[in-house]
């Protein structure tokens, strides 16, 4: 249904390995604008990996990453790659624990804030107004994820479950054109994730966000994405709207294994 | 019971991002500063003056640049004493030889520690850890051999250099304590508002994500080398002007023995003691570290006449150690956090939660 | 020629004792991802400790006051494993480091307190008179202290590689937590280590201050030791070894042969230089193991 559009961001033929073992094998994908996109498979199929190639935390062996229609150099640093607006909470927490819930979620503004060091110290002015200005945009998604009342608690010291929301909510305030969730309700209880896949979906048809996850939870991805890609041992076998990959064999058999005859 | 957040309501951003939201906080702020700036010159002793707050002062400082560093940024530095020295060389030979004024010379001195800093910093853009803690103490020994050798610098035998008679604006002499104090005092007033403005604000942000999840923080658009190099800078900057003070106006002359590595170990402790990645710990830990000794030799002077200086040195040793594992044990971002807590408590009291 | 060769040998055996010194971080690394400030500190806590049931306040004989001395060292051992670091188990690695800092000066205080802060001979018998190998000059001293550091390495080697003790040393050392679920005590394995590093600046001690003398500025030796073990990389027995004795063959070369051109003394700093270029090129020392960052 996204055929005609450009897509925003596409990886061509992947091929990465970590010491001899294959991570991902010539392995493509695409992301639409607008969409909500999954990417599912059996534990150690290579899907965090993607991820990490897409935002550049590792460098692809080979293949190549075109984004918004250009093509982007191996060299280029994640913090460039952030920049140029993709955004991604991780699988296991990366919060800064030693910060507020808010501070947390001001990182998320860093690449917007533009004061320089003699402009910070002076504090007064201009740096102040940045401040100010963007910690309004850091209320609003405060109150869009229903926080309010954590602001100042440490970020160590959030339940599990918070800390996650907190993570999405430091994604978010980056205001990325792609966002990536890498198991945004692993180790949640149903009600928890009834409640991240609302901010999802809301991200998503309110805020207009790009949405890329991985989740291994298959009632929720096939609730609330457009299309999923499946990837098994590194290799892509298929891709489609949650309708088709139901009823694909190569996915079933990658999930539940072989039938005897 | 008038510590409280009740009925202090914040209609804007500003006031509650402000340096102190709760007015008492603020009041007790402005206290000090009126302790600093009025009684301590007018009612104490030249000694007192002299001996323990010009140091307090200058060991704050220093030790806000190690925090920066160390408690913000996360990058240990077991080698800092030795920007201080280069500070302290720095802004003599700016004064003295080039004859520049003396504060432009006293932060000349930070900004040429800021400039070694750097280059002693790159190596934390590709090693982490021990690693780059070893690294740093490359900066102590080489820096120090640097200054011993090279004459034009370190002034003659043993790295030893007097300091020259001091003019403000070229004509106000700097002769007695009260006005040297003067001096250090705006100094580091200024600058440790500065300090505290960088730190709650957007790099200092930064500097913490780097401290806490570096490659979260790189994901999410920090640039860390740029931050790290940054961090190195003004963490050397602090420690420049701090040497260059403790020069000037405590010592009296530049020597290379006023900041060896076991002053570079001691800073480590007083930020540990004093509470890392806070100003506030700066000071406290400053404030242990200085009166530690005073305060042993007034002990024992008591029970005896003359103290030795070798049971004086061995029992600060013991205590400080000692309070260094004990904080780390027991409250591990140290006084700082105790004081934190205190006021958590006064909050609520006289309920419990 | 002979000249060079002679300042070679010299180096290379102040290099050995470098990597004597270097080892005991290199243990404790190894098991508890520590990196021992103390270190120092324990090699002139023992120094004085010999000295002081050498001829100081007993005068016990030699064997015997080396026995006691390791002894001390074991009781530290334990008050270090058990007050200090048991309460910091789950902690980060920083803050222990930050604990071996106070522990430093818990034991020079204490050590000084008991054992007074003036510089005291250490004389083991051992006649400082030069003899020629292969027409090159040597002292005995220094060649006894070599043997002794070898026999120590070969030791210690064969301590990890081949006793049963050792072989769990070393699975703590590669993963806590595998250890314990395995039935690993971590604080036995802490403590035996510790004890192991207490042996190794036992002997640095010794040797070192029957060379300078036992007082304060042998905890400097230990920071000499630091560059060889950022060479060597913080966690490789053999990298100590390896390092020290580039270390110390580098620094007496340089000092001889390129000091006199910038002014001496740069046995201080040569070390520390030689160990950001080597970091500069290899973030993990020549033999370290790297950390591969996973999300």
């Amino acid at each position: 249904m996204n055929e005609k559009k450009e897509p925003l961001l596409r990886a061509e033929n992947i091929h990465i390995s970590f010491g001899g073992l294959k991570a991902l094998n010539d392995v493509s994908l695409e992301i639409y604008p607008g969409e909500i996109m999954a990417i599912i498979g059996p534990n150690g199929a290579g899907k965090t990996t993607m991820l990490n190639i897409i935002n550049g935390f590792y460098k692809q062996d080979e293949g190549r990453i075109i984004f918004e229609g250009k093509k982007r150099s191996k060299k280029m640093k994640p913090n460039r790659i952030a920049a140029q607006g993709i955004a991604r909470t991780f699988q296991n927490l990366a919060l800064f624990r030693g910060m507020s819930a808010l501070g947390n979620i001001m990182m998320g503004r860093t690449m917007k804030m533009h004061a320089n060091i003699f402009s910070q110290a002076l504090y007064w002015r201009f740096s102040q107004k940045e401040e100010i200005e963007h910690r309004k945009a850091v209320e609003h998604i405060i109150d869009f994820l229903q926080i309010q009342n954590i602001r100042r608690t440490p970020a160590s010291t959030l339940p599990y479950g918070l800390q996650k929301r907190v993570e999405l909510g430091r994604a978010l305030a980056a205001e990325p054109k792609l966002l990536l969730l890498d198991e945004p309700m692993a180790g949640m209880n149903l009600e928890e994730k009834e409640d991240i896949a609302r901010y999802v979906l809301d991200a998503n048809e309110e805020l207009g966000y790009t949405i890329a996850l991985i989740e291994h939870d298959m009632g929720v991805v096939m609730d609330i994405c457009d299309r999923i890609v499946v990837l098994d041992f590194g290799n892509k076998i298929a891709e489609g709207t949650p309708e088709e990959i139901k009823s694909n064999q190569k996915v079933i058999k990658a999930y539940l294994g072989e039938a005897e005859n | 019971m008038f510590y409280r957040e009740c009925s202090n309501f914040k209609d804007s951003y500003a006031s509650d991002m402000a340096i102190f939201p709760i007015p008492l906080d603020r009041w007790g702020f402005i206290f000090m500063l009126f302790m600093a700036f009025v009684v301590v010159p007018l009612f104490t002793s030249e000694y007192f003056i002299t001996n323990i707050i010009i140091p307090f002062y200058c060991f704050a400082l220093a030790a806000f640049g190690l925090n920066v560093l160390a408690g913000y940024a996360g990058q240990i530095s077991i080698g800092h004493a030795a920007f201080m020295a280069v500070g302290a060389y720095a802004s003599f030979n700016l004064y003295g030889r080039l004859g520049l004024p003396l504060v432009p010379s006293i932060l000349g001195g930070g900004l040429i520690s800021a400039a070694v800093g750097t280059i002693f910093g790159l190596p934390s853009l590709r090693i982490k850890g021990f690693y780059l803690a070893i690294s740093t103490l490359a900066s102590q020994f080489i820096i120090e051999w640097v200054i011993v050798h090279w004459k034009w610098v370190s002034g003659g035998v043993f790295g030893t250099i007097e300091a020259p008679k001091m003019f403000l604006f070229g004509f106000i002499p700097l002769d007695t304590a009260v006005k040297k104090y003067y001096l250090t005092l705006c100094l580091m007033t200024v600058l440790m508002t500065f300090g505290k403005n960088l730190v709650r604000g957007q790099l200092g942000r930064n500097w913490m994500a780097i401290r806490d999840v570096d490659f979260a923080a790189e994901i999410i658009g920090v640039n860390l080398y740029r931050d790290k190099l940054i961090a190195f800078a003004v963490s050397t900057f602090y420690a420049g002007v701090a040497g260059a003070l403790i020069c000037f106006t405590y010592v009296g002359a530049a020597n290379i023995e006023e900041f060896n590595v076991m002053v570079s170990f001691a800073m480590m402790g007083m930020i540990i003691v004093g509470g890392l990645g806070t100003v506030l710990g700066s000071f406290l830990g400053a404030g242990f570290f200085v009166m530690l000794p005073i305060g042993i030799n007034q002990f024992l002077g008591s029970f005896m006449d003359v103290v030795p200086a070798d049971i004086l040195a061995n029992i600060e040793s013991i205590l400080f150690g000692g309070l260094i594992v004990f904080f780390l044990i027991v409250e591990p971002y140290g006084m700082a956090r105790l004081w934190h807590t205190i006021k958590d408590k006064m909050r609520l009291w006289p309920f419990p939660y | 020629m002979t000249f060079f060769f002679e300042v070679l040998v010299t180096g290379l055996m102040v290099g050995i004792m470098y990597s004597l010194v270097a080892l005991g971080f290199v243990l404790i690394f190894k098991a508890s991802e520590v990196f021992n400030m103390a270190q120092g500190a324990m090699s002139l806590f023992a120094g004085l400790a010999l000295v002081g049931f050498l001829d100081q306040y007993l005068q016990l004989p030699l064997w015997l006051a080396l026995l006691c001395t390791v002894a001390v060292m074991t009781i530290w051992a334990y008050a270090i494993v058990f007050i200090v670091l048991k309460p910091l188990v789950a902690r980060p690695p920083l803050m222990l480091f930050m604990a071996t800092f106070g522990v430093a000066y818990l034991m020079e205080g204490i050590g000084q307190s008991i054992y007074g802060t003036q510089a005291k001979g250490l004389n083991l018998g051992i006649p400082d008179t030069p003899i020629v190998i292969g027409g090159i000059f040597m002292s005995t001293f220094d060649l006894f202290f070599t043997g002794v550091a070898a026999i120590l390495v070969i030791g210690l080697v064969w301590f990890f590689q081949k006793t049963r003790t050792g072989r769990a040393l070393r699975a703590v050392s590669d993963d806590h937590e595998a250890a314990l679920s395995v039935g690993i005590p971590l604080l036995k394995a802490w403590t035996i280590t510790w004890i192991v590093a207490g042996v190794v600046a036992t002997v640095a001690g010794v040797a070192w201050g029957t060379r300078l003398g036992v007082q304060f500025s042998l905890t400097y030796i230990a920071l000499k030791s630091l560059p060889v073990l950022i060479i060597g990389g913080l966690d490789s027995i053999p990298g100590a070894i390896i390092a020290g004795l580039i270390v110390g063959a580098g620094e007496n070369l340089g000092e001889v042969f390129i000091g006199p051109y910038v002014g001496g003394g740069i046995q201080t700093f040569f070390p520390y230089l030689l160990a950001l270029i080597v970091l500069y090129f290899r973030p993990y020392g020549l033999f370290g193991k790297e950390i591969i960052e996973r999300v």
